[in-house]
């Protein structure tokens, strides 16, 4: 017999799969943040312990100092190929909300969205982490990545919900809501027009629960900025420090965030609730989604 | 039944263990109140985020818009803006029994292929009608849908009964009604709900103003249903989805990668690949961070390896020797929707997706067209139109396995691509016979018909002094084929002999240039190069042509279109990856010396050459 967990695990290998066989130029979203980590936990799965594509993460530099010492030292664990990149050219003239030049939105869409469109074409340089140097050398490779995986979970906030499991971006990395492709049973849009690329969402199943259950029982090892510590605060969603609160908590491991999802305060409050740039406008993270926001 | 609301809204004090989640799509008619009644069980069940409630009926203040539940799900302003639904967006909620997704769909006819998506993954459905309004054309072609989908637990809910007074005559006429389109499709058993979504009657509580009603209310009925178990007790369907070798770290293992879509495989047991017919053992059986597994059962993503190399493909299915094995063929009859912006047109070229095999395939017959709303036949034209329901009959390029429409769904159901874009869905009914037949007819007809010139094979062959043959270099891209089929020629031509080697890309430019060299091409491209092999051996040449990826049933087309001269195929290839039925097998990027006094030993052998 088998539970809700070993499901959702079996489709997202299946889903993993379907990328790996369809996209040869194929990428990984690594936030490391505790979506894409499991993300990166069932890759390990569906090919048996390796990760044949790159991880790209998006460097914003004003990210939770402790998430990049986390995402060096399990790429140096377990031998991953670790891509970063970056908007040079807004951190250099100081167009960053932290700086007070543009308010949230505009941030999130120059640091974000924009460094992500230009690292996945490859029009951008992109940082590859050399194992045997120990540091990130720039990337010969510049070819655009054709499919993109992404952690991105239905329940996490309206927009999101609308997704595909593969999901057709154009040219501009825009998404076309009202126009997407039909998905049928357990096929999915694996062909692309040339210049476009597709978004692939193995999680878009999983509820922030799922997340921890399936953490708990496969015992990854997650970053400990989840936990309370001992101040009584933690994070539950993890992004730039200037914009992502704490919440107050005490749950101090995996089991008790565990049962704090099912049975304490957090029931039925948003995950996303810490988060202050989904509430600029009436949806923020929609109008960031379509123009290509992860 | 009074407290289904209580029972609800308590906490699951000790959380449910290894709980279960269940996926419903909620379809109907636009306007009939599906967001209604999504936007009431959420709120009813109080599985809204904290102040949810209150920011929507605040916004509709500030519009000076009445409040309605439906707002809730419209979580995108494009549809605020249009009233209604665009895509299938999923809301989550619990209850006692179990966790749910729901999919909203929508009801609007121009979004169809949105509800479909929607009711393709989902294992139960309500499909919502007007008691005011009537069955509506989207309530039959949503149920019509539903059915082709492989939804198999339905339960409709006739809404807005507060405005028709709560009559029960009202009621029961479109219980009558509904039933008689559902059994006139074969859909027997399906439960009827009268509610009212906007006053939350019959929801998650019994209403008191339908005192005639003593069935279950909306929220009793989701946890009615039952989630479908992984299908066992059937026979083994392991599609393979890829072959891994990842080398990194001293990784020797060949893994066979697929989902078990039925039945069981164990350690030791003897498979058989379908549609090649290779045959092994299972060696092992591959989990990462799992302990060592002796068996392996339906539901389960895993990887298998084998006693035996074999080189087999993505798309063939594995199955048991001594289990009902399913259908191989090239052509089979099936039912099918489509949901492309252009119609589907008869002979055109598309390409196939059954799980996990694709395969370049047409439409060689259309029986009947319906238009699914009124079950009325329309015209045959040669096409399909969007939104269509069909009978029709599909001839695949090259054979694939298949079962037939009952037990094992992940093996039965196909989509059809056109344009980068899946755009129909179908469920094989029969096996057909085979298209090989056909091809080896086509060359009997060609060979009938041919005008040939004053002069006999025979004396052409004299004259040159050396008969005429194909030699075909086959093996992965980048590999020395070309390198190698030059060389052939330059071997050959030196000799005295006369030989032609023939570039693909010359090919590609020229004869194939109206090719647009997507997936579904391939096969003509090949087609086109086994003709011209046969003119070209048949003016006494020996031609030599390279091809890229191609598989054992590639080449013996080849070899049937390039009759009667022989063929003469070498093969490039990776240790272990096991060779085609070739006449000669190179490690990749082989010594090409070794190559060329290979094929001219092959031509002498075959008395091509002296």
């Amino acid at each position: 017999m088998m539970d809700t967990l070993a499901r959702l695990e079996a489709k997202s290998v299946y889903i993993l799969r379907e990328a790996y066989r369809e996209f040869k130029q194929l990428a990984m979203l690594w936030s490391v943040g505790k979506d894409s980590t499991v993300l990166l936990w069932l890759t390990r799965k569906a090919f048996f312990g390796h990760v044949p594509m790159p991880l790209v993460h998006i460097d914003t530099h004003f990210k939770i100092p402790e998430m990049i010492a986390y995402r060096d030292r399990l790429a140096a664990e377990w031998h991953l190929n670790l891509i970063y990149g970056e908007n040079a050219e807004a951190l250099a003239n100081k167009e960053t909300f932290p700086d007070g030049n543009v308010d949230r939105l505009t941030c999130c869409r120059k640091l974000k969205s924009e460094a992500l469109k230009k690292t996945i074409s490859g029009e951008w340089p992109r940082y590859r982490f050399d194992h045997s140097l120990g540091k990130y050398v720039q990337d010969a490779n510049t070819e655009g990545y054709t499919g993109v995986i992404v952690g991105a979970r239905a329940d996490e906030e309206g927009s999101r919900s609308k997704e595909r499991y593969f999901s057709p971006r154009d040219r501009q990395s825009d998404w076309d809501v009202a126009g997407q492709p039909p998905e049928l049973w357990n096929q999915f849009k694996t062909d692309f027009a040339p210049g476009t690329h597709v978004r692939i969402h193995p999680l878009l199943d999983w509820t922030e629960l799922n997340i921890w259950e399936y953490i708990q029982r496969e015992n990854i090892p997650i970053i400990d900025l989840y936990f309370d510590k001992g101040k009584g605060l933690r994070y539950r969603s993890l992004g730039c420090a200037p914009c992502t609160g704490t919440v107050v908590s005490s749950a101090k491991n995996v089991a008790e965030i565990i049962e704090e999802l099912k049975n304490g305060k957090f029931v039925n409050i948003a995950e996303r609730s810490g988060r202050a740039q989904d509430k600029e406008d009436g949806g923020g993270l929609e109008t960031l989604r379509r123009e290509g926001y992860m | 039944m009074k407290n289904t609301t209580a029972r609800i809204l308590e906490p699951t004090r000790g959380g449910i263990e290894k709980e279960e989640q269940m996926t419903i799509v909620i379809v109907g008619h636009v306007d009939h109140g599906k967001s209604t009644v999504i936007g009431r069980l959420l709120a009813d069940t109080r599985s809204l985020p904290e102040g949810k409630l209150e920011q929507v009926k605040r916004t509709c203040e500030r519009n000076a818009r009445p409040f309605e539940y439906a707002f809730l799900l419209d979580a995108l302003k494009d549809e605020q803006a249009q009233g209604i639904t665009i895509d299938s967006a999923r809301v989550f909620f619990k209850t006692q029994k179990r966790r749910y997704i729901i999919f909203d769909a929508p009801g609007h006819i121009e979004f169809l292929k949105n509800m479909v998506t929607g009711a393709a993954h989902a294992q139960a459905a309500l499909l919502v009608i007007d008691a005011h309004e009537g069955i509506k054309e989207n309530s039959r072609r949503h149920g019509y849908l539903l059915s082709m989908l492989g939804v198999r637990q339905v339960s409709i809910l006739v809404n807005k009964m507060d405005l028709v007074g709560w009559s029960k005559e009202i009621f029961d006429g479109v219980v009558k009604q509904y039933s008689e389109f559902l059994f006139s499709i074969g859909v027997k058993q399906v439960s009827f709900i009268p509610i009212s979504a906007f006053h939350g009657d019959n929801l998650t509580e019994n209403s008191s103003s339908a005192g005639w009603y003593s069935g279950l209310t909306v929220l009793q009925q989701l946890d009615a249903f039952n989630v479908p178990r992984p299908l066992e007790d059937l026979p083994l369907r392991y599609p393979v989805q890829d072959i891994y070798k990842f080398t990194e770290e001293g990784d020797e293992r060949r893994i066979v990668a697929g989902t078990i879509e039925s039945g069981t495989v164990c350690v030791g047991e003897d498979i058989v690949f379908l549609p090649s017919n290779k045959t092994a053992g299972i060696l092992s059986i591959e989990e990462f961070s799992r302990p060592p597994a002796d068996s392996a059962h339906a539901g389960q993503a895993v990887g298998v390896t084998l006693d035996t190399q074999l080189y087999i493909k993505p798309g063939e299915i594995m199955v048991k020797k001594t289990e009902r094995n399913p259908c191989v063929s090239t052509r089979f009859k099936a039912n099918l929707f489509w949901l492309g912006k252009a119609p589907l047109i008869k002979n055109k070229r598309y390409y196939l997706k059954l799980s996990t095999a694709r395969v370049p395939a047409q439409v060689s017959e259309i029986y009947t067209v319906i238009d699914a709303a009124e079950l009325s036949t329309t015209a045959q034209d040669g096409q399909v139109n969007t939104n269509e329901v069909a009978e029709i009959v599909v001839e695949t390029e090259k054979p694939i396995a298949f079962d037939l429409a009952g037990e094992i769904e992940a093996t039965t159901r196909f989509v059809i691509i056109d344009n980068y874009e899946i755009s129909g869905g179908g469920i094989i009914t029969e096996a057909l016979k085979s298209s090989a037949e056909v091809l080896k007819e086509h060359v009997r007809q060609r060979e009938f018909i041919w005008v040939r010139g004053e002069i006999r094979a025979a004396e052409r062959q004299k004259s040159i002094g050396h008969g005429a043959a194909f030699v075909l270099v086959s093996g992965p891209q980048d590999t020395g084929k070309i390198a190698a089929a030059k060389a052939i020629e330059s071997v050959l031509v030196k000799s005295g002999y006369n030989a032609y080697y023939l570039g693909v890309s010359n090919l590609l430019c020229g004869l194939d240039a109206d090719l647009l060299f997507k997936y579904e091409d391939k096969g003509e491209h090949l087609r086109r190069l086994g003709e011209l092999a046969h003119i070209m051996t048949d003016s006494g040449l020996i031609f030599i042509a390279t091809a890229s990826d191609i598989d054992e049933y590639d080449l013996a087309r080849l070899r049937t279109l390039a009759e009667p001269v022989k063929t003469l195929a070498i093969h490039f290839g990776k240790e272990g990856t096991g060779a085609l039925a070739s006449d000669g097998f190179f490690l990749n990027n082989p010594s090409i010396d070794k190559v060329t006094a290979h094929v001219v030993d092959l031509l002498r052998k075959h008395d091509i050459v002296p």
